[in-house]
């Protein structure tokens, strides 16, 4: 679904990726975990096409930057760390947004658009949100419907960067559970950027550690989140407790 | 669900504003003429003004009242597509330059008495170029600062050349302050094609405008081409803001307080807020320019005065009774 190979991105002369290479399987959930600027949203943003690069992304082994906007907007679908919130918008025509990449240019949401909102807000229990504007939902519903325009997208790809940053931890279990159940039953792959790292190992099949721009590890989430390499590059101290779903980190209070 | 989209009920009240307007403007005036007389001329139908009175309704009265629906529908409209591209809903034609661009070229060309047809061509050219400047400046910084900057620049060109030539200071000063003088159909056939592109370019980008309401990296992940959308509306609306001022002088607040309106009333989509801004608009400045010409019969106002004097305090009431608009 996608590859990545040699990504460099330099932010004013300073590098910020150098040299990232990663694939993601379709159907697979990646995560990728690090400290405060290793450059996991940089990654994000990088393979979004919203940033300028070096190297190759190849979605569906077709070079990004070769595909027509519109055609990438129908395979790649992004919700943003902090996503603009337009005021006095509904929130269906904020989810109906996502049918941009579908709309011709001149033309108008035909009704089957308007169809594919409803189904996504339904399926995000958002209805009766429908006609309320944006900004006066709660982080937690706001959070579902930045979910569901990059659903109205209906792309095989999802991007989320840090999706759950903002929301308490119920909440953060809620859309998780949401993203790994859509996941499965419309196929999507998806790519997260995360902090909690417990969760993180929870929901994703594969996790790469970033630091300083470049991958220290990729794998199962029992192989990347040991405490050696967590105090190695987090500068934490931490105890791993083999968990259910994987392995739950504790923070420990220095010795 | 139904998306946002403009009403029939809202299109209806535009466009009956401006038939209202258009009516209203023909038969006051120091001849007041009846309503239903006028409305049958204007129709090309039997009636009973003589044909002295027809002759005010078509020769004199009709090509102000089109030039006032065309200069308010023009500066609405560019105030409205320019709030969308800088995602600020007080952002107008004033902000960036546009019009003190588009007043250096105009001042330029009458003081060098250059013939009338050339006036909006230069005011075009300089809007342009102030346009240009101002991206250029403010593009990667401020580009509302850039635009503040350049019009005190631009302000400061045009009291220059207006003191060079003093001889031409008085049909400057009058323009300065907004006029609808015609002659004939001279001005609304010079503002006719500009106005035409500026619409159909606008109204066809109108809902990359909303699209383009959650800033441009996200516009992008949704498969727009944010800049060059940004900069096609950014050309157009200046070459509406331009042709308006050309022919009618600087006159200002129709391009805030119209869009204004629009979105408190209507909604926030510019679906809604560019086509309405472009009826209620020109509605706005035909009816203000009936009260131009009325209030000091036989003398006249400045258009822009009058706008000033209405819109001024109207907009401080908007402010001041609804809460920030957040865009």
């Amino acid at each position: 679904m996608l590859t990545v190979k040699g990504v460099e991105v330099s932010l004013d002369g300073a590098p910020i990726l150098r040299g990232i290479d990663l694939t993601v399987a379709a159907g697979e959930w990646v995560t990728v975990i690090g400290p405060n600027g290793a450059g996991k949203s940089t990654l994000l943003k990088a393979i979004g096409g919203t940033l300028p690069y070096t190297g190759a992304v190849l979605i569906n082994g077709i070079r990004s930057e070769d595909l027509p906007r519109r055609k990438r907007a129908q395979l790649v679908a992004t919700v943003a760390q902090q996503p603009v919130v337009p005021g006095g918008m509904r929130v269906f025509d904020y989810v109906l947004l996502g049918r941009t990449p579908y709309i011709p240019l001149l033309g108008r949401e035909s009704a089957e658009d308007a169809a594919t909102a409803e189904r996504v807000l339904s399926q995000l229990a958002l209805s009766r949100f429908a006609s309320r504007a944006l900004e006066t939902l709660s982080g937690g519903e706001r959070q579902r419907v930045f979910l569901a325009r990059a659903l109205a997208q209906q792309a095989p790809l999802l991007l989320l960067d840090e999706p759950t940053s903002a929301l308490d931890i119920g909440h953060q279990q809620e859309v998780l559970e949401l993203v790994d159940e859509l996941r499965q039953t419309h196929a999507l792959t998806v790519l997260a950027t995360m902090h909690d790292l417990s969760i993180a190992g929870e929901y994703a099949n594969r996790l790469v550690l970033l630091a300083d721009g470049a991958t220290v590890i990729s794998g199962k989430p029992e192989i990347v989140l040991t405490e050696e390499l967590l105090h190695r590059h987090y500068r934490a101290h931490v105890r791993v407790i083999r968990g259910d779903f994987g392995p739950v980190i504790v923070p420990i209070r220095k010795p | 669900m139904k998306p946002a989209r403009l009403s029939f009920w809202w299109l209806g009240a535009g466009v009956a504003a401006v038939l209202a307007a258009l009516v209203l403007g023909v038969a006051l005036g120091p001849v007041s003429l009846p309503l239903k007389d006028v409305a049958l001329e204007l129709l090309g139908l039997d009636n009973n003004l003589n044909p002295r009175e027809a002759a005010i309704v078509t020769q004199i009265r009709l090509p102000r009242v089109l030039l006032g629906l065309l200069a308010g529908s023009m500066l609405a409209l560019a105030g409205g597509c320019f709030q969308g591209v800088f995602r600020n809903p007080l952002a107008d034609p004033y902000l960036l330059g546009t019009a003190a661009g588009a007043g250096v070229g105009a001042t330029t060309a009458i003081a060098m008495r250059a013939d009338d047809s050339l006036v909006p061509i230069a005011a075009f050219a300089g809007a342009l170029i102030a346009v240009i400047s101002t991206y250029l400046l403010g593009a990667t910084r401020n580009l509302i600062l850039a635009g503040v900057a350049i019009s005190s620049f631009l302000t400061a060109i045009q009291t220059y050349v207006l003191q060079r030539n003093v001889d031409t200071i008085r049909e400057v000063y009058s323009w300065l302050l907004g006029r609808l003088a015609t002659h004939g159909y001279a001005e609304v056939k010079t503002l006719l094609p500009y106005a035409a592109v500026t619409m159909i370019v606008v109204l066809a980008l109108r809902r990359e405008l909303d699209v383009l309401s959650v800033g441009d990296a996200e516009a992008a992940t949704l498969g727009l081409h944010p800049q060059r959308s940004r900069l096609i509306l950014l050309g157009a609306a200046s070459l509406g803001t331009a042709a308006a001022v050309a022919v009618s002088g600087l006159i200002g607040f129709v391009g805030i307080i119209i869009p204004h309106l629009v979105r408190l009333v209507v909604g926030r989509s510019y679906r809604q807020i560019l086509p309405l801004s472009l009826l209620f608009g020109g509605a706005f400045l035909a009816l203000a320019d009936l009260a131009a010409r009325t209030v000091i019969a036989p003398g006249e106002l400045p258009i822009g005065v009058v706008t000033a004097f209405f819109g001024a305090p109207f907009f401080i009431l908007v402010m001041r009774t609804t809460k920030a608009v957040s865009l």
